[in-house]
C-alpha cells in the first residue's frame, strides 16, 4: 500500500476525507499552525484572522446552497442579519438601551442564532421550489432589501442606523471570553473560539457533501428535472439546502462583529451578499476548501490594499481624495470576480488542482 | 381624492423611468438570456456624463451625447467581458456583470466627487395646475413623453427594420437565426448598446429635479422587481411593470404616514413586496413566457 497510494480496495477508502498521506500531513500541519498562531502573531492581526474564520463559516454556508445545490442566493446578508440580531438580543444587557435577555453562554446563543436563521431559510425555500435560476437570484435580492428596511426601522432591537448596538459578549461554560485575563488576551480567546467553529463547520459541510444529501444536492445543481426523474425529492432537498445554508449564515452572523465590539444595521446590505458570492466564486464554487480560501482572501484584501499607497504614491490613503485605497479595494472585488470567472472558473481551488497535477506528472507534461 | 390623483400622476412619471430601465434589462435578456447587473452602473454613468456636458452643450444635446457615449461604453464592456463567456452558464455571466457594475461604479462615484451635481434640466420642480386644483410636476410630464417617444421608436425599430427583425429572430432561436445569415454577435452588441443608452436616459431623468449621487444606484435596482413583475422576456411587461411599481410606490409614499408601524420610507421597499406577492401567484411574472423544460 505504501508505494501504491492510489490503490483502493474498499468503498470506504474511496470516499475517505483524507485519502492520501500528503493530505493528512498537510491538513495536520495547517491545524497545528492555526492553533499555534495566537502565540505567534499580534493581537490586531488575530482579530482580523478571527473575522476571516467566521466569514469562512458564512461562505461555507453559501457554498452549500449555491455551490453544491445550485440555487443562486443573493440573500445571504439577510440570514447573516437574522443570526447577528438573534444572538445580540439573547446575549444583550437586559438593562441596556436595546432588547437583551442577558444569556451570555455561547453554547446557547450561537445555536439559537443558527436555528433562527435556519427557520427563516426554510420559510424562504418554497420560493426556491417555485422559481428557477435568475428569478430566484432577484427574489433573494428582494429579501435583502426588505430585511434591511426592517432592521433599519426596528431600533429597539438594532439601535437604528448610525447608532448600532453591541454584539453578543461570549462566555463558555461560565468562562468569560470577552475580557483579557492572566492566561490569554481577549483576541486570543475569540480567535480560538472562531477557529474551532470553523473547523467544526468545515468538517460538517465536507461530510454533508459526501453523504446521500450531498449527492442529491449536486444532482439538483447539475440538472434539476433529471434529478427529479431519478427520484430526488426536489422540494425537500431545496428546503434542506436553504435551511443548512442559513444555519451556517446565522452562526457566522452571530460571531462576525464580536471582535469589533459594535455593529450597525446598515452593514447588512446587498454589497455584503455580493462579497459572499465573490468569496465562493474566487475560492472555487462547490468546494469547502475553496470557500475558506476565498473568505480569507476577501477578508484580508482591505488589509492588503491599505499597504498599497506606500508602494504606489499616486494612490491616496485618505478617503476624500481619489484614487484612494478604498476605491482600489472595491474595484479589486469587481475585477477579481470578472478575471476569475473568465480565466479560471474553478477559482483558487482550480489553480491549486492545476499546480498539483503539473508537479504530479513533472517532468512530463501529462 | 386630490392626493390620490396627484400621487398616481407622480407614480406614472417615476414609473416611466423604471419602464425605460426595465426595457434595457429585457432587451439584454431577450438577446443573451442574461440579466445584466451592470445596468445600474451605466445609468449612473449616463447621469454623471450629463452633469459634465450640460454647461457647454445644453440639456438636450448633452442627453443625446451621454446616451451615445454610454451606449458605446456598454458595447465595449460586452466585447471585453461578456463575449468571451458565450456558452457558459447564465448565472456565471450574470455574476460577471455584477463585477462590472462594482468596478464601473467606483470610477463613476469618483467622478461625482464631493460636490452636489445637477443635470441642469429645464424643469426643476415647477408644476402645472390641472382643472380641479390638481398639481402635476412638469418633470413627470417630460418623463412620460420621453418614455412614450422612445417606446414608439423601439416598437417601430423592432417591427419594421431589418436589424429589428434580426434581433427578434436571434432572441427566438439563435441557431436558426445564424443559419439565416443573422450575425448573432452583432445582435448581442447592439442589445447592450441599446440598453446602455436607455439606462443613460433613464438615469438622467431619475436625477431631474434632484441631484446626481451614489444613491441613484438604488433607483436602478428598482428596475429588477419591475422586470420580474412584468416577466423577464416581455417588453410590454417591462412598461406595465414599471408603471405599476411607480404608482404603488408613490401612493404608498403619500399614505405611509397613516401606518406608522410600517416604518419610515416603506415606499422604497414596496417594489420588492409587490414582486414577492406577484411571484407567489405567477412564477413567470405577469407577461413572461413559461419555460418549456426538458432534461
Amino acid at each position: 500500500m505504501r508505494n501504491r497510494p492510489l490503490l483502493r480496495t474498499s468503498y470506504g477508502q474511496e470516499v475517505a476525507l483524507l485519502d492520501t498521506t500528503s493530505k493528512r500531513v498537510a491538513v495536520g500541519g495547517l491545524l497545528v499552525v492555526a492553533f499555534a498562531l495566537p502565540w505567534l502573531v499580534q493581537d490586531e492581526m488575530l482579530q482580523l484572522l478571527g473575522v476571516a474564520c467566521v466569514t469562512a463559516v458564512g461562505a461555507i454556508g453559501l457554498n452549500i446552497v449555491t455551490g453544491l445545490a445550485g440555487q443562486v442566493s443573493l440573500g445571504h446578508a439577510f440570514f447573516l442579519a437574522i443570526g447577528a440580531y438573534t444572538a445580540a438580543a439573547l446575549a444583550g444587557d437586559p438593562e441596556g438601551r436595546t432588547i437583551g435577555f442577558g444569556i451570555t453562554e455561547v453554547l446557547i446563543w450561537l445555536p439559537a442564532a443558527g436555528l433562527a436563521a435556519a427557520v427563516a431559510g426554510v420559510l424562504v425555500a418554497p420560493l426556491a421550489t417555485r422559481l428557477r435560476g435568475l428569478y430566484l437570484a432577484i427574489v433573494t435580492l428582494g429579501l435583502v432589501f426588505i430585511g434591511a428596511h426592517v432592521i433599519n426601522e426596528w431600533s429597539e432591537l438594532t439601535g437604528g442606523p448610525g447608532v448600532g448596538r453591541q454584539p453578543p459578549a461570549p462566555s463558555l461554560l461560565g468562562y468569560d471570553l470577552n475580557t483579557t485575563d492572566a492566561f490569554l488576551t481577549r483576541d486570543q480567546k475569540l480567535y480560538l473560539l472562531m477557529l474551532v467553529l470553523l473547523v467544526l463547520a468545515a468538517l460538517t459541510a465536507r461530510n454533508l457533501a459526501r453523504s446521500r444529501v450531498g449527492r442529491a444536492f449536486t444532482a439538483i445543481r447539475d440538472r434539476d428535472i433529471a434529478a427529479g426523474v431519478i427520484g430526488v425529492n426536489l422540494a425537500r432537498y431545496k428546503t434542506v439546502a436553504f435551511g443548512v445554508s442559513s444555519f451556517y449564515a446565522g452562526c457566522a452572523g452571530a460571531l462576525l462583529y464580536v471582535g469589533a465590539g459594535y455593529f450597525d444595521p446598515t452593514s447588512f446590505n446587498l454589497l455584503l451578499s455580493v462579497q459572499y458570492i465573490a468569496m465562493i466564486l474566487i475560492g472555487g464554487a462547490g468546494t469547502v476548501s475553496g470557500a475558506v480560501l476565498g473568505a480569507f482572501l476577501i477578508t484580508l484584501l482591505p488589509r492588503l490594499t491599505r499597504e498599497v499607497p506606500s508602494f504606489l504614491p499616486f494612490i491616496s490613503n485618505s478617503p476624500v481624495e481619489s484614487p484612494n485605497a478604498y476605491q482600489l479595494e472595491t474595484v479589486l472585488y469587481g475585477v477579481l470576480i470578472i478575471v476569475f470567472l473568465i480565466f479560471e472558473p474553478r477559482g483558487l481551488f482550480g489553480i491549486w488542482i492545476r499546480l498539483r497535477n503539473y508537479w504530479k506528472a513533472w517532468p512530463f507534461s501529462y | 381624492m386630490k392626493d390620490v390623483l396627484e400621487s398616481i400622476l407622480r407614480g406614472i412619471g417615476t414609473g416611466s423611468v423604471y419602464a425605460l430601465l426595465g426595457l434595457g434589462f429585457v432587451i439584454i435578456y431577450k438577446a443573451t438570456r442574461v440579466i445584466s447587473f451592470a445596468q445600474p452602473a451605466f445609468m449612473l454613468a449616463g447621469a454623471v456624463l450629463v452633469t459634465y456636458l450640460v454647461k457647454p452643450l445644453g440639456f438636450f444635446v448633452a442627453l443625446v451625447v451621454a446616451a451615445l457615449v454610454t451606449g458605446a461604453l456598454a458595447l465595449g464592456v460586452e466585447r471585453l467581458a461578456v463575449r468571451p463567456m458565450i456558452g457558459r452558464p447564465v448565472f456565471t455571466v450574470a455574476i460577471i456583470t455584477l463585477g462590472i457594475d462594482i468596478a464601473v461604479r467606483v470610477v463613476v462615484n469618483a467622478l461625482i466627487g464631493l460636490d452636489v451635481r445637477h443635470v441642469g434640466d429645464p424643469w426643476g420642480l415647477d408644476t402645472w395646475k390641472l382643472p380641479g386644483g390638481i398639481l402635476i410636476e412638469q418633470r413627470h410630464v417630460a418623463m412620460v413623453v420621453t418614455t412614450a417617444v422612445l417606446i414608439a421608436g423601439l416598437f417601430l425599430f423592432f417591427r419594421y427594420t431589418r436589424t429589428g427583425l434580426a434581433m427578434r429572430a436571434a432572441s427566438y432561436d439563435q441557431e436558426a437565426a445564424l443559419a439565416q445569415g443573422v450575425s448573432v454577435g452583432a445582435v448581442f452588441a447592439l442589445s447592450w448598446a441599446l440598453a446602455g443608452a436607455l439606462a443613460a436616459v433613464a438615469g438622467t431623468f431619475a436625477a431631474v429635479g434632484g441631484s446626481v449621487s451614489e444613491s441613484l444606484w438604488l433607483v436602478a435596482l428598482t428596475a429588477l422587481p419591475v422586470i420580474i413583475l412584468g416577466g423577464l422576456d416581455s417588453l410590454p411587461g417591462a412598461v406595465v411593470g414599471g408603471l405599476v411599481v411607480g404608482v404603488v410606490q408613490e401612493v404608498t409614499a403619500t399614505y405611509q404616514g397613516d401606518f406608522p408601524w410600517l416604518g419610515g420610507n416603506f415606499s422604497v421597499v414596496t417594489p420588492y413586496v409587490v414582486m414577492l406577492l406577484i411571484l407567489l401567484v405567477r412564477p413567470y411574472g405577469l407577461f413572461g413566457t413559461r419555460e418549456v423544460e426538458r432534461v
